[in-house]
């Protein structure tokens, strides 16, 4: 490697020169749906094996799938969340192949003609850039059951309460570049997703899963042979498996070799992908229109009605923040990584320095949360309360010193501030006779200092505070007490 | 006893009703009929007990004042309705001992209106086939002509042969491409399939989603009308079920057809159709001509590729429906080393040789690199057979047709596969269309088997087609009992 290079995110430098990702993703994520896509039966998660199978997930002879018509509206939601067209006459197809946790022979799907087309979202990079990335489509489909082949020495179990949940699949387009674009851009279409309700976004539980299609190829030049990388579970094995897949793709096209077009497994354990199927083993998923159910159509009055419904949106939102409560674009971007945090910013900086709110949320609930390994949902400080701190700190009722003693009886009793405050009696003093008289003490004590500071050593300045603080029990102004002492020591 | 068997659907409502028998003494003697017929090989599977109690429950309903539209009749069901705590095989190997945790939507229709069911009766397997001989269980024979073994057609053979041969009071079926018509033309009896949408598909046995419709098979066009009443109507567990209240089509009966126009596609008019068949089909055109009709020659100029059209779509759509049919979860499998020589033997044994051949050209069909040559080809074309239909419905309100090529066929005198699919070679055109068509008994053949000829009605127009078949009953007087019929 040559170190003197400086390589820009996504770019691998082989021995014949700097080579780029070419990333597109297809995100799959699980529909918040009390019921299945097709079926009545409960799409919760954890529940005992093969107990949420109706007679239609199970494929029974003669059962019929009917749309859940709050599925469809969560994509249309999501859609038009994507900025997305939202098509108001869409198709579902059959995807067959044949596999024992799949019953019906066929995975009901949407193949030509999806409920949502084009379009795109902005993602937030590290560096405080951003860049758009294009959105394919977005279409519902069936999830397929479980196969467990684990639990007995010659035979598979099979768990089908996963049989039918619904998914929505949304494409990106080949426009990632970097394995941290593609982070952020999971990121992105889950915040976005929370913030419309349409999926809780829990990676851990497989509600979002993402395959990854890289490619590489020097600048300039046309894609390069794509691989695909199947079902990524996290962010960080996203970005692991693409930059190992990449590097992996430089190195055979640098031995003169060809990329194979092909299905991988990303192996946690070693960082690698390695091949599942070839092209060749491709299935042929004989896709045709279900002919079990009609064309999905609706108006475009209904689809309006849906837009009014939609929340204020993570890119918006920020903008606003940073618009009525004067914070910086950075904290902003943290706030309105969840819904639950801006909900929770707003109540507590209302009609308060939105600034210091920011500061205090970010750096001290946020901390002591993590420390405590606490969801902001849980927080035994209410966003009033928090509030509450933030007024007796502007209005010089307690110092920040002192407001971060409060604040850590605040996690702890989750009593008000200012029943802490008055309990302990911690009111900042800022009574200039009272002050005047601490002051004179510290003089009156320190006689041999306060020379040494008038011959000059300046220094001394802060001891003197330091003295009278700490004579106050903290609870001294210190502006005050600088401004006084000043005087004094003239 | 015999003496019941006399009275068709509706006269046996009435005799119920006005208590000349009971609903018990009624099933009892379907049961000696059924033991006496048994030879024709139309019943899978009686339920005796069953039958008996809800004969029981009728009459007490009967003695209450509180008797429903089919209340004490007994009636047959075709193997391809599921129906709960009853082997339901489709007449399938596959499914030999499958037995369902619920009911039909179209047969629960007919217990709630008070029907007694007697048992399952044959069909081809997976209703695929139009002579009865694919069934897993054996051949069902026609009742007429008993000695010589005629095929009942198919795939409805279990339940027009036992219609015909008096052991079923009447019988569901269902039609894909004919399955209704074709063999009630070939037993004498009167076969509708309705309008697609009008009857529920939710507990049938799919095999073609786009085209498989309930009907009735009975001995007239009042007991289709009665029975239909009961079976049709809308279900939400169907997303093509047809959101329509349909009218009480008793009210239809006797309305007459003064006015109405009459077309006769000049398509059907063909060489390969038996002289006796064209005889009684012009008989058919006059008496309705005579009965008030006006009668219009029309064209559907895409009638000869409706029988390829069909021969992709509904192939294609059973390798689909048919792909759950794997061994994992129910009905017959064959151990194997690996899944996928599981599913190999498990399928290679469990399904007959025209189901095999139907799945594999409905997998040809799809495959990628052929489905724009085939699939959606024939998409295409069954648009302008569809559009043929809608431009001749703005002239005519009914079309006449014969419902078959030919009368009935010697059971195993063995047929290529290309000369049986023409047996539907009139009724594949309103399948695909999706339009009622009723098939109803106007005569005999040289050799004494009955000929049928079929109405066509535009769609959710069976008030229609009733009245008008009932016009063509009324001239025809068919009162030939099949020779094989039980006494």
């Amino acid at each position: 490697m040559n170190e003197s290079i400086n390589l820009k995110p996504g770019q691998i430098n082989g021995e014949t020169g700097i080579w780029e990702m070419v990333i597109g993703l297809e995100i799959h994520a699980q529909i918040l749906s009390k019921s299945k896509l097709f079926s009545g039966a409960s799409a919760s998660f954890g529940a005992e094996a093969n107990s949420n199978v109706s007679l239609v997930d199970a494929a029974m002879p003669g059962m019929l799938p009917v749309i859940n018509e709050f599925c469809v509206e969560q994509a249309v939601k999501t859609g038009l969340a994507l900025n997305a067209k939202i098509n108001n006459v869409s198709i579902f197809d059959r995807k067959n192949y044949f596999y024992a946790d799949l019953p019906q022979g066929y995975q009901i799907s949407q193949f030509t003609k999806p409920i949502v087309g084009e379009g795109e979202i902005i993602i937030d990079l590290d560096d405080g850039l951003q860049t758009t990335i294009g959105i394919e489509r977005l279409h519902l489909e069936q999830d397929a059951g479980k196969s467990l082949h684990d639990q007995h020495p010659s035979k598979s179990y099979i768990d089908l309460n996963r049989t039918g949940v619904a998914l929505m699949e949304i494409v990106s387009k080949p426009d990632i570049r970097s394995p941290q674009e593609a982070g952020a851009y999971v990121k992105k279409i889950r915040s976005i997703l929370r913030y419309v309700g349409a999926c809780d976004g829990n990676m851990e539980e497989g509600s979002l899963r993402a395959d990854c299609n890289v490619s590489v190829r020097k600048s300039g030049e046309e894609f390069g042979t794509r691989c695909e990388i199947k079902n990524l579970n996290s962010v960080r094995f996203i970005i692991q498996a693409i930059q190992s897949e990449a590097e992996r793709q430089v190195e055979i096209l640098e031995d003169g070799g060809k990329i194979n077009q092909e299905t991988r497994l990303f192996d946690t354990s070693t960082g690698e992908t390695r091949s599942m199927r070839s092209k060749e083993d491709a299935h042929d998923y004989r896709y045709f229109p279900d002919p079990d159910l009609l064309p999905l159509e609706f108006s475009d009055s209904w689809v309006q009605k849906i837009r009014e419904t939609l929340p204020e949106l993570p890119d918006l939102l920020k903008k606003r923040l940073v618009t009525d409560f004067s914070i910086t674009p950075y904290d902003a971007s943290i706030l309105v990584e969840e819904k639950d945090y801006v909900d929770f910013y707003e109540k507590a900086a209302n009609g308060k320095d939105g600034k210091l709110t920011a500061n205090w949320m970010i750096t001290e609930l946020f901390g002591a949360l993590k420390k405590e390994n606490i969801s902001l949902s849980n927080s035994p400080i209410s966003p009033e309360n928090l509030g509450q701190l933030i007024a007796l700190i502007s209005d010089g009722t307690i110092s920040g010193k002192i407001a971060k003693d409060v604040f850590a009886e605040m996690m702890i009793s989750k009593k008000s501030p200012s029943d802490i405050v008055k309990e302990k009696g911690l009111e900042q003093v800022s009574d200039d006779t009272e002050i005047l008289k601490l002051i004179d003490k510290v003089i009156s004590e320190n006689e041999d200092k306060v020379k040494d500071y008038l011959c000059g050593k300046d220094k001394l300045f802060g001891f003197f505070v330091g003295q009278v603080m700490k004579l106050s029990q903290g609870k001294a102004n210190p502006g005050i007490v600088n401004k006084l002492l000043k005087e004094k020591l003239k | 006893m015999s003496d019941l068997l006399k009275f068709d659907l509706l006269s046996a409502s009435i005799a119920l009703k006005n208590k000349e028998f009971s609903s018990l003494e009624l099933t009892n003697a379907y049961f000696e009929a059924i033991e006496q017929t048994s030879a024709l090989g139309a019943y899978l599977e009686i339920v005796k007990d069953h039958s008996i109690n809800m004969a029981k429950a009728s009459d007490k309903n009967f003695k209450n004042g509180t008797a429903r539209p089919l209340e004490g009749l007994p009636i047959g069901v075709k193997d391809m309705f599921c129906t709960k705590n009853i082997k339901t095989t489709a007449s399938s190997k596959i499914l030999e001992n499958f037995c369902p945790t619920y009911e039909s939507t179209v047969t629960q229709n007919l217990w709630d209106d008070g029907a007694v069911m007697l048992g399952k009766l044959s069909c081809d397997e997976f209703a695929m086939g139009s002579s009865n001989e694919t069934a897993a269980k054996g051949n069902v024979v026609n009742p007429w002509l008993k000695n010589s073994k005629m095929s009942p057609g198919g795939s409805s053979g279990g339940s027009a042969s036992a219609v015909a041969a008096r052991s079923a009071l009447a019988a569901t079926g269902t039609d894909t491409g004919g399955s209704i018509r074709q063999p009630a033309a070939f037993c004498g009896i009167t076969g509708l399939k309705p309008t697609y949408g009008r009857c529920s598909r939710w507990g049938i046995v799919a095999f073609s989603s786009s085209l498989d419709q309930a009907g009735p098979l009975t001995r007239t066009v009042s007991d289709a009308a009665l029975m239909l009443n009961s079976m049709a109507g809308h279900d939400k567990k169907d997303s093509t079920s047809a959101n329509l209240e349909m009218p009480d089509l008793m009210n239809y009966l006797d309305r007459g057809i003064r006015g109405k126009k009459i077309g006769i596609p000049k398509e059907y008019t063909q060489d390969g159709i038996s002289d006796d068949i064209v005889t009684f089909y012009e008989k058919s055109i006059n008496w309705l001509k005579e009965s008030g009709a006006e009668i219009l020659p029309v064209s559907l100029p895409h009638t000869k590729y409706a029988l390829p059209v069909y021969y992709i779509i509904a192939p294609a759509e059973a390798s689909s429906n048919l792909a759950r049919y794997d061994g994992v979860r129910y009905g017959k499998r064959n151990e194997a080393a690996s899944l996928d020589e599981m599913y190999e033997v498990t399928r290679g044994n469990g399904f007959g040789e025209e189901v095999k051949r139907r799945i594999m050209i409905g997998t040809y069909v799809l495959s990628s690199g052929y489905y724009d040559a085939y699939y959606l080809k024939a998409q295409k074309v069954r648009r302008l057979i569809k559009e043929d239909f809608d431009n001749v419905f703005e002239e005519v309100d009914y079309i006449l047709t014969p419902s078959t090529p030919t009368t009935s066929f010697e059971l195993g005198k063995k047929q290529d596969p290309l000369t049986m699919y023409l047996n539907d070679i009139f009724t594949v055109p309103a399948s695909l269309a999706g339009l009622p068509g009723i098939s109803l008994p106007v005569g005999l053949d040289k050799s004494g088997l009955p000929i049928g000829i079929q109405l066509i009605a535009n769609s959710f127009d069976e008030p229609g087609l009733i009245r008008t078949a009932r016009v063509l009953e009324r001239n025809a007087e068919f009162n030939f009992i099949a020779d094989g019929a039980a006494k």
